[in-house]
């Protein structure tokens, strides 16, 4: 196999990650309404963790990105 | 990729370290925007407009952020988390304004470069060691050892803790640029599919563009979104380490 096509499938293979953090952002929110709806009024003084919940499964998967463009745009 | 170069507007980029860039102007057009937005709410009038509901609205919305994070104590760095919010609220929003319209011109997303957010993100730790040796003395080692924890893990907790806490600016520069980088890429690559669907021949280019343009909308929409709460992160998460340094646990 050569550079060219590895590198293409490496980057493939990384955007896997993006996929999987879309998983964590949907069980964080989802897991908030359920916490919501069983309390609505406790929910709005947890609007600042689900934030924080959020920024955390979304990094990684922002990271998968970063990693996915360093490998398909490495020399 | 040619938006997120950076070109010099006056003075060369090569050896020349004060090079006026398009970055630089976007930034001045950020602050005139940002300075505009607040001068037209800050009449004080006793029964307020709509533009001042809309500056108090902000206002208040991050003083309430920083007073339940950090307590009474939080007002004396309310200035930076709220130059931190606005300043990336405003830069997200410019770069996804669409004045490609008007021939010639571009819009720069200012948070886009890793070295503007690394920067402020550079700030925003800088201030939390300051505070915290400030307030704490070595004491604010103990940051790092969580109450509890058993002799044993004692060095193991330490070196994680130490570990996650020196990563913390590159984690809060690195979301706010990749996810801008992220956003625009997204948009730019299904507006070229519009530009060579629009060109192929045949019944399925038009389909394909038509498709996209779709797509595009929503996708926009999803970004503003996005801009707003990649400012509200950044915000949230600089008063939750100010918190650290302040109150220690």
């Amino acid at each position: 196999m050569d550079f060219a096509s590895a590198q293409v499938i490496g980057a493939g293979l990384a955007a896997i990650g993006v996929g999987a953090a879309a998983a964590g952002v949907g069980t964080v929110f989802g897991s908030f309404l359920q916490g919501a709806l069983r309390n609505p009024a406790a929910a709005d003084s947890q609007q600042g963790r689900l934030f924080i919940g959020f920024a955390a499964a979304e990094l990684l998967g922002l990271i998968a990105f970063a990693v996915a463009m360093i490998i398909l745009y490495a020399r | 990729m040619h938006q997120f170069q950076i070109d010099s507007l006056a003075g060369s980029l090569s050896g020349n370290p004060f090079a006026f860039t398009n970055s630089a102007l976007w930034m001045m057009i950020v602050l005139a925007a940002i300075w505009l937005f607040m001068i037209g709410g800050m009449k004080r009038e006793l029964v307020p407009g709509r533009w001042q509901v809309a500056v108090e609205g902000i206002t208040s919305f991050v003083t309430s952020m920083v007073d339940t994070s950090i307590g009474p104590e939080g007002r004396k760095y309310l200035p930076w988390v709220f130059t931190i919010f606005i300043f990336i609220l405003f830069a997200n929003l410019m770069g996804m304004m669409p004045f490609g319209v008007v021939p010639g011109v571009h819009p720069f997303t200012v948070t886009s470069q890793f070295t503007i957010t690394g920067v402020m993100a550079i700030i925003s730790f800088s201030i939390v060691l300051i505070v915290g040796f400030w307030r704490h003395g070595f004491r604010f080692f103990s940051l790092f050892i969580p109450h509890g924890t058993p002799m044993v893990l004692l060095p193991l907790i330490f070196v994680i803790e130490l570990l996650s806490f020196l990563v913390r600016p590159f984690s809060l520069a690195l979301r706010l640029f990749v996810a801008m980088i992220a956003g625009h890429i997204l948009v730019k690559v299904f507006g070229s599919f519009v530009v060579s669907g629009l060109t192929a021949e045949g019944l399925m280019g038009p389909t394909v563009a038509l498709l996209s343009f779709v797509f595009i909308a929503g996708v926009s929409a999803l970004e503003l979104l996005v801009c707003a709460i990649q400012a509200y992160v950044f915000a949230l998460l600089t008063t939750l380490y100010i918190n650290d340094a302040v109150n220690l646990h």
